[in-house]
């Protein structure tokens, strides 16, 4: 058993509660349940999740050396994770050696109040942002707000879901809940100086954006940016986009300051040669997004001549001291295992209440603030999946998120004892019911990722099979060795019998 | 306690606590691959255009009569340059050129009709053109304020895969990659070109050569 960290001395600590978004109001299975109810909501949900995932397939399949790549990226950030403390400090003094300023913050309040201090050390009242999960889960923008500082999201998803009083439902489309016609609305109402005929075409409402947002990219002399890698020998910084607004944000102010999780370093500039093949193509499908900026401190004469970087714990560094769980810290935000996930298909962003939804969000979260007892809906999250594995053949990096979806349950179990967790999983296999595409056979394959107690058997299943284990408890598979277990006869006939069971 | 003193203990003593499993990064996949020019060439054309940039081949000698060609066609009337651009390429070109200094405000780019530049190295698997602010490409900002960029890129800086391509950089300079022009998939994943970014981009490919196909 590793340490889990709920209050043992020396365990590092969790993202402090009450700042930030990171924890949602209510339990996975409560929150999935207004989202079910949604039909438009499932509708644009299941469309952006099916295209992507078949422009992914599509570029994944044109490289022969995919898994290679994959293989390599997972290597790359498990060396990284497991030299952490030498790389951050090899990747500060590369920055500072360029002109750059580096801070550390330990938690998201210390994070929020550095950079209200650099911005209000600009004398700026308004900061224009490029898409950032590491503001959004310290909560910058409402911190900023209560000193009177206006932050601007220039991404067109993160404008709508900004101007629309929101949410991100989606780490890559923070706005994939929305149809065209809600952000005519949003727009109309909402956007300063906007055209009042403005229909709903999604050309002329990107029009829209272009045109708001274009004053405030000459004029602004502020912007905050996340990054998608710090390279520790080189102390570049690198941005991925699609849309130009990052450029315009990481070229055109005066200062720039950059938010940064400690897990987001690699190793070396020829690293670069292995996430930009993953990244591109897992996310959006393409074989390379429009715009990628790098960066290496201040250039005299190209782009801001102030360059600060925040480096972030928050709750990484809790991830990082268990052995199971710090895979989570491997993720480069691409998106691909919540495009594939059945159950993010049927409930949406929402319901996980926290920055990183899906199945990442559901194995990260609770490791980022750990989970505080049996009322926290954070502890609900790693119930949040039916375990059907796709997340895993998915991801570019190869997190292993249903062994980390397990391994979580364990810990939830032990320390705050059943219950709840009987509700989330009914939530999972409602979200499931619903998806029709998804055969038993599927379900089951999930069968022996199940919650198991102390007595290393699994006395708890999703209805239809709960009724299953009522009579009788399955041995529980040896938590690291699933894929044996799976493969064996054992396996084969628990699964076997499950199923017959449950369509009988 | 500063927090950089904090953040790194914690790392060390979670790394102590739950030793890491020591890790070989394997190193299987492509690199140093080669393709001879015109299949090398091909592929960049078909990545180019599959992002909806325009592209145009000449040979060096051509190159003037060919921006101007694609200036014009473009409406172009005022035309920023780098410092280090080659003069002779705009020889033919009849409208205004601007020499982009440090001195020019970024705003002021906004009244340019177009940018044209020069390249340091392409991707062609993947049709990315990386700009690192060499002369031939200044700052970062005169090709991203314009609505229109017209990038000229040379054969011999055209390299097979992303391992390629990135193995010709200087890791410091400031470095953007182009994959065609800006474009967003945010509302219903449709596609939309042009949001912030220029929304034109045009390639011209120059061979040292007269070109093997006509374009
Ligand atoms: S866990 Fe893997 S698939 Fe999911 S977002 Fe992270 S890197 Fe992508």
């Amino acid at each position: 058993m590793t340490a889990v960290g709920l209050g043992l001395p020396g365990f590092p600590p969790r993202a402090p509660d009450g700042v930030g978004f990171l924890r949602g109001t209510e339990s996975f299975p409560e929150a999935a349940h207004h989202e079910l109810a949604n039909p438009q909501l499932r509708r644009n949900i299941a469309k952006a999740t099916h295209t992507i995932r078949e422009k992914r397939l599509r570029v994944t399949g044109e490289l022969p050396d995919w898994q290679a790549l994959r293989d390599t990226g997972s290597a790359v950030k498990v060396d990284t994770l497991n030299r952490l403390p030498e790389l951050l400090e090899q990747f500060e003094a590369a920055v500072v050696a360029r002109g750059g300023v580096v801070h550390w913050a330990a938690d998201a309040i210390e994070a929020d109040a550095i950079v209200t201090e650099l911005v209000e050390a600009t004398g700026s009242r308004e900061v224009i942002k490029v898409k950032s999960m590491a503001t959004q889960e310290i909560g910058l923008n409402e911190h900023l707000e209560s000193v009177g500082i206006r932050a601007y999201e220039t991404d067109l998803a993160e404008l709508i879901v900004q101007l629309g009083h929101d949410k991100p439902s989606h780490i890559l489309v923070p706005a994939i809940h929305r149809n065209r016609s809600e952000i005519r609305e949003i727009f109309l109402n909402e956007m300063d100086g906007v055209d009042p005929n403005l229909d709903d075409d999604p050309q002329h409402l990107a029009a829209a954006s272009r045109k708001f947002l274009r004053h405030k990219f000459m004029t602004v002399p502020v912007a905050v940016s996340g990054a998608n890698f710090g390279i520790a020998e080189t102390g570049t910084l690198g941005v991925v986009e699609s849309e130009g607004n990052g450029r315009m944000c990481l070229t055109l102010p005066q200062t720039l300051i950059t938010v940064m999780g400690i897990e987001k370093i690699i190793p070396r500039f020829a690293d670069l040669e292995v996430f930009l093949q993953l990244l591109p193509r897992s996310s959006t499908g393409e074989r390379m997004n429009p715009y990628t900026s790098m960066w290496t401190g201040v250039t005299p004469g190209d782009g801001p001549q102030n360059f600060h970087v925040v480096l972030l714990d928050n709750g990484r560094t809790a991830a990082l001291a268990d052995a199971i769980g710090r895979q989570a810290l491997k993720c480069i935000r691409c998106s691909a295992c919540l495009n594939v996930c059945p159950v993010y298909e049927q409930t949406g962003g929402h319901a996980y209440g926290s920055t990183y939804p899906g199945p990442i969000g559901a194995v990260l979260t609770p490791q980022l603030t750990g989970m505080t007892g049996k009322d926290d809906p954070n502890a609900s999250l790693p119930f949040a999946s039916s375990l059907c594995g796709a997340c895993f053949d998915a991801c570019p990096v190869e997190i292993d998120i249903p062994s980390l979806l397990i391994e979580l349950r364990h810990q939830k179990v032990e320390h705050t004892g059943f219950g709840p967790e009987a509700a989330a999983m009914r939530a999972a296999s409602i979200a499931m019911s619903s998806a029709t595409r998804f055969a038993l056979a599927q379900k089951a394959a999930g069968l022996g990722r199940l919650v198991a107690g102390k007595k290393g058997t699994i006395s708890t299943l999703p209805p239809p099979l709960s009724g299953w284990t009522d009579a009788r408890d399955i041995p529980a598979p040896p938590r690291q060795t699933f894929r044996q277990w799976w493969k064996s006869a054992e396996g084969r006939a628990a699964i076997a019998e499950a199923r017959a069971e449950a369509s009988s | 306690m500063s927090s950089r003193t904090v953040i790194l203990g914690r790392i060390r003593e979670a790394l102590v606590d739950a030793p890491p499993t020591p890790v070989t990064v394997p190193r299987e996949y492509r690199v140093d691959r080669t393709l001879p020019d015109a299949e090398r060439i091909d592929l960049l054309i078909d990545r180019l255009e599959d992002y909806d940039a325009r592209v145009y081949r000449c040979d060096t000698a051509h190159l003037p009569a060919m921006l101007a060609r694609v200036l014009t066609d473009a409406g172009a009337r005022r035309v920023g340059v780098p410092t280090g651009l080659d003069e002779s390429w705009l020889a033919d070109f009849g409208g205004e050129v601007v020499v982009d200094g440090t001195d020019i405000p970024a705003p002021d780019l906004e009244d340019l009709d177009a940018v044209v530049t020069g390249s340091a190295v392409t991707c062609a698997e993947t049709g990315t053109i990386f700009l690192d602010a060499g002369p031939d490409q200044g700052r970062r900002a005169l090709t991203l304020v314009p609505d229109v960029h017209v990038c000229v890129v040379t054969v011999d800086s055209v390299e097979v895969g992303v391992p390629e391509a990135l193995a010709r950089l200087v890791p410091e300079r400031p470095t953007t990659l182009v994959s065609g022009p800006s474009a967003t998939v945010d509302i219903e994943l449709e596609r939309v070109q042009g949001v912030h970014g220029p929304r034109h981009l045009h390639v011209v490919l120059v061979d040292q050569a007269p070109p093997r196909t006509p374009s």
